[in-house]
């Protein structure tokens, strides 16, 4: 069944689109993440141009990560005082991503640099979770009990000053790396089309020691609410998000999470990580094969404007 | 710009005036409108036609060629050449097209080429190869020649798109004055006001010309989610990021209970 999309301009299958959420909402479900790294990929795949791809996505992504954050909500799993310390910068980062984005594309070189932060992004966190994930497999099969965070391992980061104490993830921190973090995963998204879960996870684990317990929770607000005001911004300044695209993209979303958590509940945390690394190492590699392999046209069109 | 409508006034003067008119053309159009709809795939309108003496005792001067060139409204478009730096395939070097139309078809009863002698195609710009595409270079506008890499690259995209044709088979002659010719209209086809030429040869020399003219319309629901993210961005924003979240907590409490 096609059916015509009214801003990307273009009739799409919707039993493909709605097969293509529900595939990356069971991913994302799986390893929680918000999935866009693949979804974005995906609708350039299809023909849906570059631009309209992440300024659609972001709002696809905040449909999935608010069903996560509530069901982590209820489970208690959410900190919601690193939440908001994070999301303060989060949104500058967002309006700073969406500024450049236009600024980008006005210059030709939107494609260019989404492709080059997508191979640089995915190879090198995709490199370190399998890094780090096959570490952790080994020493357990040593009998070395695997442990992520370990108490009392103090870096220069811990040395920086407006320490603020976070109750929930029993942490006490430097605002300053927190604010950091959430700038750069704002303004990440708002120019790549991902919600940066696979980025945060690990950035809140290493280098503020974040219990595993609230990680992924408040992972997921965040991703909520930065994806949702790139929505907004997007949509204000661009014109280019594709409500229709994101209402089949969302409802196969939002369905697949819900049985890709049930998988990824099953599995041991190290080899769900190694999965996800292999998974992002994968997808680094197709974008920087792209880049690099004489493309089949070397000329390609965009549009200026009407008259 | 105004070098080009005036050399468009002149060519549009002496192509009236140059064939001593015998014949007219009566054509009439299956639809004047397309509506695009969230079921739209495409659609095919046919022209029909017929050519009447003019005045009604001249003798006709069969065979006749017929030429229907069928044009979308107006855009800006940029060609863009990648090249190698660094290993890496970057957008190098681009043009922009100036008010192009964002679809064109030239649809025939054989090969252009072989109706007029290409002075004649170029006069009356027939043929993707002789329509003006003007060019920005440098802060001048101009049709490039036919085989500029950019101009060439350009219609090979758009007609990759389905955008551009040159159809030698899309009209027919049913009897020696009465035609039909297909007009294509790709899903992808722009929306707004399309202008249809229809111009006749005889012996190589242009005989009569006429025109007509079709929208393609978003209607119903496409037409509001357009107007309403172009107009209202802010809230249109607002609107999806609110759907976002109420599908996400309609997921949420139909998939609470396990």
């Amino acid at each position: 069944m096609q059916i015509y999309l009214p801003i990307a301009d273009l009739p799409v299958n919707v039993f493909l689109v709605l097969g293509m959420g529900l595939a990356v909402g069971y991913i994302s479900g799986m390893f929680g993440i918000g999935g866009g790294f693949l979804m974005t990929p995906l609708l350039i795949f299809i023909g849906i141009s570059p631009a309209v791809s992440v300024a659609t996505v972001s709002s696809h992504i905040a449909a999935s990560s608010f069903t996560g954050a509530l069901s982590y909500w209820r489970k208690r799993a959410v900190d919601i005082a690193l939440a908001l310390m994070l999301l303060s910068a989060g949104i500058l980062g967002t309006a700073t991503g969406v500024w450049l984005f236009t600024e980008l594309r006005a210059l030709d070189q939107l494609d260019l640099v989404i492709g080059i932060s997508y191979v640089t992004l995915l190879t090198v966190v995709g490199a370190m979770m399998i890094y780090e994930s096959v570490r952790a497999i080994l020493r357990t099969r040593h009998g070395m009990p695997a442990t992520l965070r370990r108490p009392g391992s103090h870096t220069w980061l811990h040395g920086l000053p407006f320490k603020l104490r976070f109750k929930r993830s029993k942490i006490y921190v430097s605002a300053i790396p927190v604010w950091a973090i959430g700038f750069i995963i704002g303004f990440i998204g708002a120019i790549m089309g991902i919600g940066g879960g696979f980025l945060l996870v690990p950035m809140l684990i290493y280098f503020l020691r974040v219990p595993t317990a609230t990680v992924i929770g408040t992972s997921m607000v965040l991703t909520l609410v930065t994806m949702a005001s790139a929505t907004v911004m997007h949509a204000a300044t661009n014109h280019l998000v594709d409500a229709v695209l994101a209402l089949i993209l969302m409802v196969g979303g939002v369905i697949g999470a819900q049985f890709g958590a049930r998988t990824g509940q099953k599995m041991r945390g190290e080899r769900l990580r190694l999965l996800l690394g292999l998974l992002v190492f994968a997808v680094g590699c197709r974008f920087a094969y792209e880049l690099v392999v004489k493309p089949d046209d070397l000329f390609s069109l965009r549009y200026v404007r009407s008259e | 710009m105004r070098r080009i409508a005036l050399t468009l006034a002149v060519i549009a003067l002496l192509s009236g005036a140059g064939p001593a008119m015998a014949e007219r053309l009566v054509v009439s159009l299956s639809n004047h409108r397309v509506a695009v709809t969230s079921s739209f795939v495409g659609e095919e309108l046919v022209l029909f036609g017929t050519i009447e003496p003019d005045p009604v005792t001249t003798p006709l001067r069969p065979p006749y060629d017929l030429v229907v060139t069928v044009t979308g409204p107006r855009q800006t478009l940029r060609t863009r050449r990648k090249e190698r730096v660094i290993g890496i395939w970057v957008n190098v070097d681009s043009r922009e097209f100036l008010r192009v139309p964002s679809y064109l078809a030239v649809l025939s009863n054989r090969p252009v080429n072989t109706i007029a002698n290409p002075d004649t195609l170029r006069r009356l710009q027939i043929g993707l190869d002789n329509f003006l595409l003007p060019q920005r270079i440098g802060s001048d506008f101009a049709d490039t020649v036919r085989d500029d890499p950019f101009r060439q690259a350009f219609v090979r995209l758009q007609t990759q798109q389905g955008l551009y044709r040159e159809s030698s088979t899309a009209v027919t002659f049913l009897t020696p004055t009465v035609f039909r010719a297909a007009i294509p209209m790709p899903a992808a086809v722009p929306t707004g006001s399309y202008g249809i030429e229809v111009e006749l040869f005889t012996g190589g020399n242009l005989a009569a010309r006429t025109n007509s003219a079709l929208d393609v319309i978003k209607t119903g629901f496409e037409q509001y989610v357009a107007d309403a993210a172009r107009d209202y961005g802010l809230l249109y924003g607002a609107v999806t990021a609110m759907m976002a979240l109420l599908i996400g907590w309609f997921a949420s409490v139909i998939f609470a209970r396990d």
